[in-house]
């Protein structure tokens, strides 16, 4: 019965051997074609295709406007008497400087001339914002917690110019949640600012604060 | 080179392990899981920067404060106002949802005017000047053909400007019959005008009352003001202040209460006649006020009491055990400040007269009536002078014809207006029939006792208009609409809150713009008047309802505006020695008006013993609003599937009664009573006595939405009104009914 069986496989070996060089190079080389093609997919061509790429109403100058003002971020991006935090500046912020056109830039005119005479408020792209599940406190973060801005938001106030606002196609949120790198890849706190990004720093100052966030009832201090 | 199926397989091992090395699938799922988080319907409060306006919450005559919360033009949440005096932060879950009220689908958009068959649903939009001119020319031509009084107003309004607006209207133009839709404070109101001769709202020392013994009141089912009463009952709790619930079914009240007692239904002045009786018989009344402040206590009411109302012979009528009558007569008697209460459930019917002299009756003789912890006569507040109505004669022949409802008739001299009667003259045409008929939030189709024969009652009158923000089901009967702003977008002054024991006002203000072509009722009548012309036009000289407001509230309009309400805080009531203006200027036991009728006499359910062998019971729940305004969504999303089960109502049985109908859990049954029928799901609870089956109020409703309509049974076809002999207003408080498989 052995004998049989080893016969009949030896005879098999020799035929892949005789007809199968080429052909199994041939098989490896399909094999690398998927493998090359679908990398090529899922790295470069899945996040084009997965987001939008939108431009700012209006392309805002951080620097210039940072040069007039005299608190730094917080002449804008203020805390509101109660303690909410106002993000976007409103048009009622902007007509106390732009009633009229002050310079020459073609976006400012743009600006007084579609939003501040009809009154329409701006409909800024927020880079930063979170989805409407996550509850999020500038003031504990800011004021108790003597955060930078530059921590969570980068060099914005660096920026000349209003970067491409990328949108997910899927969620709707923008691309600053996930990171710019598709792989989730960060070299700076800011290039992400997902739930694991919240959860590094609160890990890391926990003894610190004492932070309920991390303990094991924390989902609903962040999820209402 | 042969390219076989090896090299397909490969090339799709290739591409798998090539998807799995980029951070697509890791990405796609997590993009997917974030996905199924954030539907686009799901609805997601605006963000930006709060704003609070503070307000009075006009859904229930409970007059709460509130601070509704919003960003921009956009109310997002209404939350209890802190420093209110009724109701100190606190919110019922109907005022919690009263933002689905503002935006929700069931909103009249704009004046419509009916186009198809009465009630078919077919509208087409008009203008407002359009249908001003339309209910001009109508009311005109009415008013030229010598029959001003064959026009009628049924108004639920909240604001006291509003209702004395709709008055003026009705005064001006030429007729009678204004009516307002009554509840258990008019039958307060009643009392004290017997026994105190005053005209004054009840106002229940709630916070400082010692010892609370209710007929039948639903002091955690939404009586009087709720939130104030439940904050009451915690006050009580901690205090351990004693709650006596009597009542026949377990209602929430009598489950929260210290003691429970299970009384034949109908039979609570009995049992209050038969508690005076105890208090009597061994001296524990207030000696002082009943012989310095009351009259002729001794000749009639204490051998009244002493020769009928023996703890015996009540036992027997009310079949609460003569031991328990001795023992609560005692503790209440004995106790500081004790208080009684009635009105049944939230008190929407305003119930019997022979319940409130006897439970005030009792309150009277242990010195309870205008006392700390008890219960105080505030009186009116003084309203501003309004010029006075000059009428032209059509106005002076018309306004003399009698109503059509018997108010202050000489059959019923205390009462103001009787809706309850008004159907039935609607349907005899006598004395004489109506022509036009207008409604301001009210639905009498759905709120009046035997709501068929109110159907019918209405489909007699040629034309109907109404002024109610939703297609409620008096509103869809009608021939034109001219929606109301809602609550949250109107300024006007409301009235108290139901049962507080202090002078208060209350603003009504707009918490945003109206979003809507709605107009506020009250312009809309004044639009109406200057349409009309003449006389009419002359008694309105405002040009807004705003403008009227300001005129009326004058100075008190700014203070109001910052707090929204005014509250007399130092308010004392009068003291025994100036509380009384009956004719012998002391407390009357009997009134002298009533000398020659049984005002202690029970009313009886209509219906026959022997063909209906059972009682039907209506009850109340915070869960169910019942009356004008219908349930959000979110209130109805509370309600137990014990009451509401799919679109069936559920029957509340007792084990003993279901098993002589042969009825099990669950089963269908057809309930039917003297008025109608209706068929009802099977609910065994041991929480309701035997012989006694009940259901709640405020289902049923035929038209508003898909969220409300055709949910349950409207109890109201179930049951007919029985006028009290005393006041006239509907004492009804249940039906013989019985039940048999379906």
């Amino acid at each position: 019965m052995s004998t049989f069986n080893h016969a009949d496989s030896s005879v098999s070996d020799t035929e892949e051997t005789q007809s199968g060089e080429g052909s199994g190079g041939v098989v490896f080389l399909f094999f690398l074609i998927g493998l090359a093609a679908s990398l090529i997919v899922g790295w470069v061509v899945f996040p084009k295709l997965l987001y939008s790429q939108k431009h700012q109403p209006v392309d805002f100058n951080h620097v210039l406007h940072n040069e007039l003002v005299s608190e730094g971020c917080e002449s804008c991006h203020f805390f509101r008497e109660d303690g909410t935090f106002s993000g976007a500046p409103k048009l009622a912020q902007c007509i106390e400087c732009h009633e009229d056109v002050q310079g020459e830039s073609e976006e400012e005119r743009k600006f007084v001339e579609e939003y501040v005479k009809k009154e329409i408020e701006v409909p800024w792209l927020i880079y930063a914002r979170q989805p409407d599940c996550v509850f999020f406190s500038h003031a504990a973060h800011v004021k108790t917690g003597k955060m930078d801005c530059v921590t969570c938001h980068g060099e914005m106030g660096e920026s000349t110019t209003l970067r491409v606002y990328e949108s997910n196609r899927i969620t709707g949120y923008s691309r600053d949640i996930w990171g710019h790198n598709i792989a989730g890849f960060k070299r700076n706190t800011w290039d992400r600012m997902k739930m694991d990004d919240c959860a590094e720093c609160h890990q890391q100052k926990k003894e610190m604060l004492g932070s309920v966030q991390t303990q094991k009832e924390g989902c609903f201090v962040c999820h209402k | 080179m042969k390219i076989d199926r090896r090299c397909f397989l490969s090339l799709g091992v290739g591409a798998g392990a090539g998807i799995a090395l980029s951070p697509l699938p890791w990405k796609i799922t997590d993009d997917l899981s974030i996905w199924t988080q954030n539907w686009s319907w799901t609805p997601v409060p605006a963000t930006g920067e709060f704003t609070t306006v503070n307000t009075i919450c006009t859904l229930c005559p409970g007059g709460c404060g509130i601070s509704v919360k919003k960003v921009d033009n956009r109310a997002i949440k209404i939350e209890g106002m802190t420093d209110h005096p009724v109701n100190g932060g606190g919110i019922c879950s109907l005022g919690l949802s009263g933002l689905q009220l503002l935006y929700g689908p069931t909103r009249i958009k704009t004046p419509l005017k009916r186009t198809g068959e009465r009630g078919s649903g077919q509208w087409t939009a008009l203008s407002w000047d359009q249908a001003i001119a339309e209910v001009a020319e109508k009311l005109n031509a009415i008013r030229t053909s010598g029959s001003p009084q064959s026009v009628a107003c049924i108004s639920g309004a909240t604001s006291p400007t509003v209702s004395r607006l709709i008055d003026r209207f009705m005064a001006a133009y030429g007729s009678p019959n204004s009516l307002s839709v009554p509840t258990f404070i008019d039958s307060y109101r009643a009392a004290l005008q017997l026994m105190h001769g005053v005209a004054a709202n009840p106002g229940f020392d709630l916070e400082h009352a010692g010892y609370i013994l209710s007929f039948g009141s639903g002091l955690l089912d939404g009586w009087g003001s709720p939130v104030r009463t439940f904050k009451a009952n915690s006050g009580w709790k901690k205090s351990k202040v004693k709650l006596v619930q009597i009542e026949p079914r377990l209602s929430r009240t009598a489950a929260k209460a210290d003691v429970w007692i299970t009384i034949n239904p109908g039979t609570e002045s009995d049992l209050a006649m038969g508690i005076a009786h105890v208090i009597i018989k061994e001296s524990l009344f207030k000696a002082d006020f009943v012989q310095n402040y009351a009259s002729n206590f001794n000749e009639q009411f204490r051998k009244l009491i002493l020769d009928n109302f023996s703890p015996e012979t009540v036992s027997k009528t009310t079949g609460v055990d003569s031991a328990s009558i001795i023992m609560i007569a005692r503790e209440f008697a004995k106790a500081k400040n004790p208080l009684a209460v009635c009105g049944r459930g939230q008190g929407n019917i305003p119930g019997g007269m022979n319940e409130f002299l006897a439970v005030h009756a009792l309150n009277a003789l242990v010195g309870a009536i205008n006392r700390e912890g008890g219960i105080w006569a505030v009186a009116d507040m003084p309203v501003s002078d309004w010029p006075a109505v000059q009428q032209d004669s059509t106005a002076t022949t018309g306004s003399r014809r009698p109503r059509l409802d018997n108010a202050g008739t000489q059959a019923f001299p205390v009462a103001m207006s009787l809706l309850n009667q008004f159907s039935s003259a609607l349907i005899s045409g006598k004395p004489y029939p109506v022509q036009a008929l207008l409604m301001v939030e009210s639905n009498p189709v759905f709120t009046l006792a035997d709501s068929e024969s109110t159907r019918n009652a209405l489909n007699k009158i040629p034309f109907i208009v109404s002024f109610s923000s939703f297609m409620d089901d008096s509103a869809a009967l009608s021939d034109l609409i001219l929606p109301n702003h809602v609550y949250l977008e109107r300024m006007e002054d409301v009235a108290s809150a139901a049962g507080f024991n202090r002078p208060l006002i209350g603003l009504c203000q707009p918490v945003v713009t109206p979003g809507l072509d709605t107009r506020h009722v009250g312009d809309a009548v004044i639009l109406l008047a200057q349409a009309l012309g003449g006389a009419i036009a002359d008694a309105f000289p405002w040009d807004s309802f705003e403008n009227c407001l300001e005129e009326t509230l004058g100075d008190q309009l700014e203070t109001l505006k910052e707090k929204s309400f005014v509250v007399d805080e130092g308010f004392q009531p009068d003291s025994w020695a100036t509380a009384f203006h009956t004719p012998s200027q002391k407390f009357e036991f009997i009134p002298t008006a009533l000398a020659s009728k049984k005002p202690f006499a029970p009313i009886n359910p209509e219906g026959d013993a022997s063909a209906f062998p059972v009682i039907l019971l209506p009850y109340d729940t915070m869960r169910i609003s019942s009356g004008f305004i219908g349930n959000p969504p979110f209130l109805t999303k509370t309600i137990e599937d014990t009451v509401l089960k799919g679109t069936h109502s559920l029957i509340e049985i007792n084990p003993k009664t279901a098993q002589t109908f042969g009825l099990k859990e669950g089963n269908m049954a057809m309930l039917q009573t003297p008025k109608g029928q209706a068929p009802v799901q099977v609910h065994i609870d041991d929480g309701i006595m035997p012989g006694v089956i009940a259901l709640p109020r405020g289902l049923g409703h035929v038209a508003y939405d898909s969220y409300l309509a055709g949910k349950g049974v409207n109890i109201n076809r179930l049951i007919g009104s029985v006028p009290d002999p005393v006041s006239g207003l509907d004492a009804a408080w249940g039906i013989r009914a019985k039940l048999s498989k379906a």
